[in-house]
């Protein structure tokens, strides 16, 4: 039992592949406890698929080794292939029906005709597609293809999932839709899950960890709030939706806050650490502003005045750059912008707490 | 137009009065011909699998051989073949020399690259994920063979016509290993040859015709198979006829 507890359901050690001489994927140490979504993010071309291939024992790594439960993969794939499950960006289906889709895997396993209908039927109508089980998977929509895909995967009742992108094809609604379904099915079944994706929304919202994956490498493992809050440096900042990165000089510590100097600014920062310099990290999100001269309500420390650049809306919100001796983002509501009467050369305040500041030592 | 008349009374009077031995001629074709059609089934669905789906040097030299062979002609494969049975030659032991086996070895030559072209163009057109994700699935790699070979079924059966419409139309090579014995080697082809050159018009006619109808008999079948799958395609609601519409039935004779 205590085993259970401490030894991953399933990790990546040292794994290397390699594409024509050049690493593509050079993991580390990736661990996935039992009943876990780890998430992994990065952008596009990071080695998020072959990671995911290497975890789904598809791919055999040039260096390194997968693990399962502790102990190496190598050797024994088709039976741990056969308690694992995968859902790719495409469905896949085969050119049969929805339920011999779902029944395929079952087959394979040599499971029984009656309880492969009654699994596979309960799996469809679990994600809502009992009325394809006749349909030929050549007439199913994309959305409705994936329903299919990801009833086949959880009909084979598997103890670790991988999914790659699975989303990524389809429109918004259908994927929001899809990603609510699964979120329900996961909290209930609480199946080991290794979710791939470049949507950082996603993660966030599926993921009880995320892992960073740049240029091959798992750059910061954590909780989203950590890792979207905190990331290690310049480029998971990037990914992770920190608009406004700037180097700054630190003057002086006291009581955990950290005073710095940027721009020929001071910002203050809820900080630990020795260090002389810093990159100052701040979502949009956390930036408010206003105009000269207003009172500026609520506990922001940081008061930058500076000039609206330029407003790009973005949905309900839009994205407010700003010049305040460096580059500053804020992300706003329309209705904000249309109160303050903001407009591109305005002069403003932009303000944030000392909390919402996070530093990248140097 | 008389000659052609006389040799539809002549089939009709041989197949009543089962002159000239034609249906054990007959018989002998399709044996011959389904054998070989057979054993190039399994050899070339092996192959094809092969260069379709695994990387290794020299795959473009094969697949140029393959493609090749899908057009070879059937007099060299029957001097390479009577070669290597010939009673002095590497394999002369055997004896297979002028019996039905040296003209099933000869077909089988014929009739393996067709099924293995044509298997190989369909599997490498399969989305290249897709053999991952029937692995995903839990399949062993006989297993993943199986399914994506189901995947492939409407092309594989044109692969199936093609390959016996080359093996039983062929008459070179089975002439030059199996010497056209009558009572033995004689297959429709054979026959149909022997005749004209006799200058036997009428029989000579009479054969092709019985040929041609049991080629078109043989292909009906396959063709109404064809059509049941995509019959089956369309699912319970039958609602879309038209994307069951959307798959060509190749035609079996294409390659010839």
């Amino acid at each position: 039992m205590g085993d259970a507890l401490t030894v991953p359901k399933l990790s990546a050690r040292g794994v290397v592949v390699r594409r024509g001489g050049r690493a593509i994927l050079d993991v580390g140490s990736l661990e996935i406890a039992a009943g876990e979504v780890v998430a992994v993010i990065g952008p596009n071309g990071a080695g998020k698929s072959t990671l995911l291939l290497q975890l789904a024992l598809l791919e055999r790594p040039d260096a390194g080794e997968v693990l399962f439960e502790g102990a190496p993969a190598r050797g024994r794939e088709l039976r741990l292939r056969r308690r694992m499950a995968a859902v790719f960006q495409e469905p896949l289906l085969l050119d049969r029906t929805g339920l011999a889709n779902v029944e395929t895997g079952l087959r394979l396993r040599g499971v029984r005709r009656e309880e492969r209908r009654g699994r596979a039927l309960h799996w469809l109508s679990r994600f809502g597609v009992s009325a394809l089980a006749g349909r030929s998977s050549r007439t199913l929509s994309g959305g409705e293809a994936q329903r299919v895909s990801l009833a086949r995967a959880f009909a084979l009742e598997p103890e670790v999932l991988l999914l790659d992108e699975p989303f990524s094809a389809l429109d918004q609604p259908t994927r929001e839709a899809i990603i609510g379904d699964l979120h329900g099915v996961l909290s209930e079944t609480r199946t080991t899950t290794v979710l791939v994706t470049h949507d950082r929304d996603e993660a966030a919202r599926l993921g009880d960890r995320v892992a960073v994956l740049i240029d091959g490498r798992v750059r910061q493992t954590g909780a989203p709030s950590e890792v979207f809050g905190a990331p290690v440096d310049e480029e998971v900042a990037a990914f992770v939706g920190v608009e406004t990165v700037v180097a700054a000089t630190v003057i002086s510590r006291a009581d955990g806050l950290v005073t710095l100097l940027a721009a020929g600014h001071t910002i203050e920062a809820v900080a630990a650490g020795e260090y002389a310099r810093a990159l100052v990290c701040l979502r949009p999100e956390d930036v408010s502003v206003s105009t000269r001269g207003a009172h500026v309500a609520g506990s922001a420390r940081n008061k930058l005045p500076g000039r609206v650049r330029r407003i790009t809306p973005t949905g309900a919100d839009a994205r407010v750059e700003i010049d305040c001796g460096f580059a500053l983002t804020a992300r706003i509501t329309r209705r904000s912008i249309d109160d303050l009467g903001l407009a591109a050369g305005m002069e403003i305040v932009a303000s944030f707490k000392a909390t919402a500041v996070h530093l990248i030592p140097k | 137009m008389d000659l052609i008349w006389e040799g539809l009374r002549d089939a009709i009077r041989m197949l009543a009065h089962n002159e000239n031995s034609v249906y054990s001629i007959a018989w002998r074709s399709v044996y011959v011909s389904g054998t070989a059609t057979l054993i190039s089934l399994v050899l070339g669905v092996g192959l094809g699998a092969g260069i379709a789906f695994r990387r290794f040097p020299g795959r473009m030299l094969v697949l140029t051989l393959v493609n090749t062979g899908m057009g070879l002609p059937p007099v060299v494969v029957g001097l390479f073949v009577a070669i290597m049975l010939w009673r002095s030659g590497p394999l002369g032991e055997l004896g297979w020399i002028y019996t039905p086996k040296a003209m099933i070895v000869a077909q089988t030559v014929i009739a393996t690259p067709v099924i293995t072209g044509f298997t190989a163009a369909s599997l490498a057109a399969l989305h290249p994920r897709l053999r991952l994700q029937v692995y995903a699935l839990g399949a062993s790699r006989l297993q993943m063979l199986w399914i994506v070979l189901q995947e492939v079924r409407l092309p594989l059966l044109a692969a199936i016509m093609a390959g016996f419409g080359a093996a039983i139309s062929e008459v070179g090579a089975s002439v030059m290993v199996g010497g056209n014995i009558a009572g033995q080697t004689r297959v429709l082809t054979g026959a149909v040859l022997l005749e004209q050159s006799k200058g036997n018009f009428g029989p000579a006619l009479a054969l092709g015709i019985i040929l041609l109808v049991m080629m078109v008999a043989v292909n009906a079948l396959f063709t109404w198979v064809q059509l049941g799958t995509q019959r089956d395609r369309r699912g319970a609601t039958g609602a879309d006829a038209q994307a069951a519409q959307r798959a060509p039935i190749s035609s079996p004779w294409a390659t010839r």
